[in-house]
């Protein structure tokens, strides 16, 4: 593979990543607009073990999961007073916030940037991609996906059916931040190099588009909306200095004629069907 | 100095009220975010500065800027929102941003990337009161937006059309069972939201005396705090809101802390929506439970 | 055994009193019905029992536990389950999956992160109980917000039954059914009756409460104003003057 598809799959799989931790707050009906923040605490919690005190990077980047995790579910807890747009409106305060410290935390380097990590290899980046993609759809299957989707549904019958709707939207902003953390870490050691603009609203905007344009009821959806969303405006670099309209243009079209997304469950069926058949 | 510096941030401050009434139109009304609203912003100030540029009057400039952006912002409300109100808010979001990439596009590909300088001669006229020194077109930036918050005030709470839109911000479907026109409300809060953002970018390249294509994410989401922390309930909300932003952001900067004033304003947009929502000054509290 | 007791519970909202000094039993394996005119304050006490309400004075006890400051999810995993007045179906899911998400988890967290298909013949089991009984087998993975809406009242009830109650709350079971639907779940309900289940539920139907029920409690205006058999209830003038004569007008 050439080092021009090695970035662009590199930066799939890392943006693939930063979706599916929206991916998982959306299925309990909660909109995050400040997954960059969790991101950019991963990539610096990452970036910090590896380059200071010479961890391995797997270790690191569980390291950091567990931090932001711990810091989503701190964000979880105010969350459940607010709902729909407001909600959306808070987390990107909070994604902001985190850009905000990070320009002012000058131990790693502040608004110049921090360096030195080693760079990581596709495959490796892949690895835990795939990993986590398995891990979710897996997920897909079970009790507690189900639990989720409740509370998506209707937060009140969920309760009322005998649903801890608390510990199912607090856990989803812990894992969904513990998910965007692996996606900085991978992030910060393949560009080895990291400043706060990295995290910021445009990139948790990405997230979201990502998973809304791949279909956000299904996990798969992700994989396609981040491939599309990397690999689009690379075909349409034959239109020179206006693909970005373009692309504006092809992403309105794909809203107003799919509005669930190009991947949904019926979709899915009648694929895995045909693969059945065949 | 202090009173210099209240006096920019004044300036920058009404800008943010602008914006902030831009998008509480829509959103307050609608409970859509409307993306593309940072880069009606933008788009007005490079009509405005195209304008200037031509030699044409500061007014003319105004006027044509504000239109271009309405006009924008009815194409969105036709074709990003319209076909999209049943779907969950996060889809009619989105496709607002698809005109945000492609209007910043367009603007790139005719004024450059880089920022553009507004013809110096018209900073040149200036009072001096005591230690401060006021730029005539500061009083402008000022005069402007006291006259179109009057002006939205007046329509929103005064006539048959602003009770319409404050109808359906209440109840929709109650407002419909009343015989409110929902889809010419609709295009009436987008295309004051546009008028207003339009307005707004003539006035924030008054106020850096330049402007470059990437001023509207920053402003706007400035503009979103600004939104919340002064309600969306209440017109006045924002013209208070604004310049409190807008001279505690000028004092941080101007007082060491450069980096640390998004850290306060979000910080603050967090603990009002929290303790809170209906905004500083109050006000019944709009629907908040659709769905994502 | 009693299953449900409401000692002296009252409900108020703001200056509003919904509920005042209701106190009733829920005796094991009986069929208790609520009934009173519109705005008596019925889905209030319901809502008080699953803790989606919090009462302003007075206990509600669940099988000897004061429940009155537990959390709605807690008390509903305490061996109660309800329906709605309004249907409230979960709008992605078809009926099989209806089945499985009520059941009580087993096995905690960590056996709930697996694929269902994996670990839980138990919790299938008890799914396709609920289908048989409830005859919903040719809708198994119809998405359950499509069906007919008496349909969708037995998903809601056979939803219920899958979080294994003692208890089962049911608010206007037969309300917009025609009578031959309405006999079909009277039978229903006294099959669930015999598996030992206790029923507590409200309805205007009264030719449907009246065959139905061991024993009646009356509202009106938040306040309990009879209670006794059907027939005695039937009968009592205080329940003619402030229930049928305003159900009449």
């Amino acid at each position: 593979m050439s080092t021009y598809y090695a970035g662009l799959f590199a930066d799939i799989g890392i943006l693939f990543l930063g979706a599916m931790s929206v991916y998982i707050i959306l299925a309990t009906g909660q909109l995050s607009l400040g997954n960059a923040g969790f991101m950019g605490i991963g990539a610096y919690v990452a970036s910090f073990l590896t380059v200071e005190m010479q961890w391995p990077l797997t270790a690191a980047l569980i390291a950091a999961a567990l931090a932001a995790a711990a810091i989503g579910i701190v964000v979880g807890f105010p969350a459940l007073r607010l709902k729909g747009i407001y909600l959306a409106i808070a987390t990107l305060g909070f994604g902001e916030m985190v850009r905000s410290f990070l320009l002012n935390f000058d131990r790693m380097g502040g608004s110049g940037g921090f360096h030195g990590m080693k760079h990581v290899s596709l495959e490796y980046i892949w690895l835990w991609g795939g990993g986590i993609f398995v891990l979710i759809v897996l997920l897909e299957r079970s009790r507690l996906w189900l639990e989720m989707r409740a509370v998506h549904d209707d937060e009140t019958a969920a309760n009322l059916v005998g649903l801890n709707t608390t510990a199912t939207k607090v856990g989803a902003f812990g894992f969904g931040a513990a998910v965007a953390a692996v996606s900085g870490g991978l992030f910060a050691h393949h560009h080895v190099y990291i400043e706060p603009g990295n995290f910021g609203f445009e990139r948790s905007i990405d997230f979201v588009l990502a998973v809304i344009l791949g279909g956000s009821t299904v996990g798969a959806g992700a994989v396609v909306g981040a491939g599309l969303l990397v690999l689009l405006p690379e075909w349409l670099r034959f239109l020179a200095d206006w693909r970005l309209a373009a692309f504006g243009v092809l992403l309105v079209l794909v809203l107003l004629t799919r509005r669930q997304g190009i991947l949904d469950r019926p979709l899915l069926d009648k694929l895995s069907l045909r693969r059945a058949r065949a | 100095m202090l009173l210099q510096q209240l006096v920019n941030g004044l300036t920058l401050g009404a800008v943010y009220t602008l914006v902030a009434l831009s998008f509480s139109l829509v959103m307050g009304i609608l409970s859509v975010l409307n993306i593309a609203i940072g880069e009606l912003f933008m788009l007005g100030g490079f009509i405005g500065f195209a304008v200037i540029a031509s030699q044409l009057p500061l007014p003319v400039a105004l006027v044509v800027a504000m239109a271009g952006a309405c006009t924008v912002s009815i194409i969105i409300q036709k074709i990003a929102y319209e076909p999209l109100r049943d779907a969950p808010m996060i889809t009619p979001m989105l496709s607002t941003l698809g005109f945000s990439i492609i209007l910043q596009n367009i603007v790139t590909n005719i004024w450059g990337s880089d920022p553009l300088q507004l013809p110096s001669e018209l900073f040149d006229a200036d009072f001096t009161i005591g230690p401060v020194r006021i730029g005539f077109m500061q009083l402008v930036v000022i005069g402007i937006t006291i006259v179109l918050v009057a002006a939205v005030a007046f329509l929103v709470q005064r006539t048959a059309a602003g009770r319409a839109l404050r109808a359906i911000a209440e109840n929709r479907d109650v407002a419909r069972l009343l015989g409110v026109s929902v889809d010419k409300t609709t295009l009436l809060a987008f295309g004051i939201s546009g008028l207003l953002a339009g307005a707004a970018g003539v006035l924030i390249s008054l106020h850096y005396s330049a402007i470059t294509p990437y001023i509207g994410v920053d402003i706007g989401l400035k503009a979103i705090a600004v939104m919340v922390i002064g309600g969306t309930a209440r017109v006045w909300g924002a013209l208070l809101a604004g310049p409190l932003i807008g001279i505690a952001e000028v004092m941080t900067i101007a007082y060491g802390g450069s980096q640390i004033r998004d850290f306060i304003v979000y910080g603050l947009m967090i603990l009002i929506l929290l303790l809170r929502p209906q905004g500083l000054l109050g006000g019944p509290r709009s629907d908040v439970g659709q769905r994502v | 055994m009693t299953v449900l007791t409401l000692k002296n519970v009252s409900k108020h909202f703001g200056g509003i009193r919904a509920l005042t000094d209701v106190s009733m039993t829920v005796p094991e394996g009986r069929i208790i019905g609520v009934i009173g005119p519109n705005g008596a304050g019925k889905t209030t006490l319901f809502n008080l029992i699953t803790g989606a309400y919090r009462a302003s004075a007075g206990e509600v006890v669940l099988a000897g536990k004061d429940i009155t400051q537990w959390p709605s999810h807690r008390i509903m995993r305490s061996g109660v389950a309800r329906t709605f007045q309004n249907i409230r179906l979960f709008a992605s899911m078809t009926v099989w999956e209806h089945l499985l998400v009520a059941q009580p988890r087993e096995g905690g967290l960590w056996r709930s992160v697996l694929p269902i298909g994996w670990a839980d013949a138990a919790a299938k089991a008890r799914a396709e109980d609920a289908l048989v009984f409830f005859g919903l087998e040719q809708y198994r993975d119809v998405i359950a917000r499509t069906l007919p809406y008496g349909i969708q009242r037995k998903v809601e009830m056979a939803r219920a039954l899958t979080a294994q109650p003692k208890l089962m709350l049911l608010d206007e079971p037969v309300a917009g059914m025609n009578a031959e639907e309405a006999n079909d779940l009277r039978a229903l309900f006294h099959r669930l009756n015999e598996r030992g289940l206790s029923i507590l539920l409200i309805e205007h139907d009264m030719p449907f409460v009246m065959t139905l029920c061991h024993h009646l409690y009356v509202l009106n205006f938040g306040s309990l104003i009879a209670e006794g058999t059907p027939a005695a209830v039937r009968n009592d003038p205080v329940v003619l003057d402030a229930y049928l004569g305003t159900e009449a007008a």
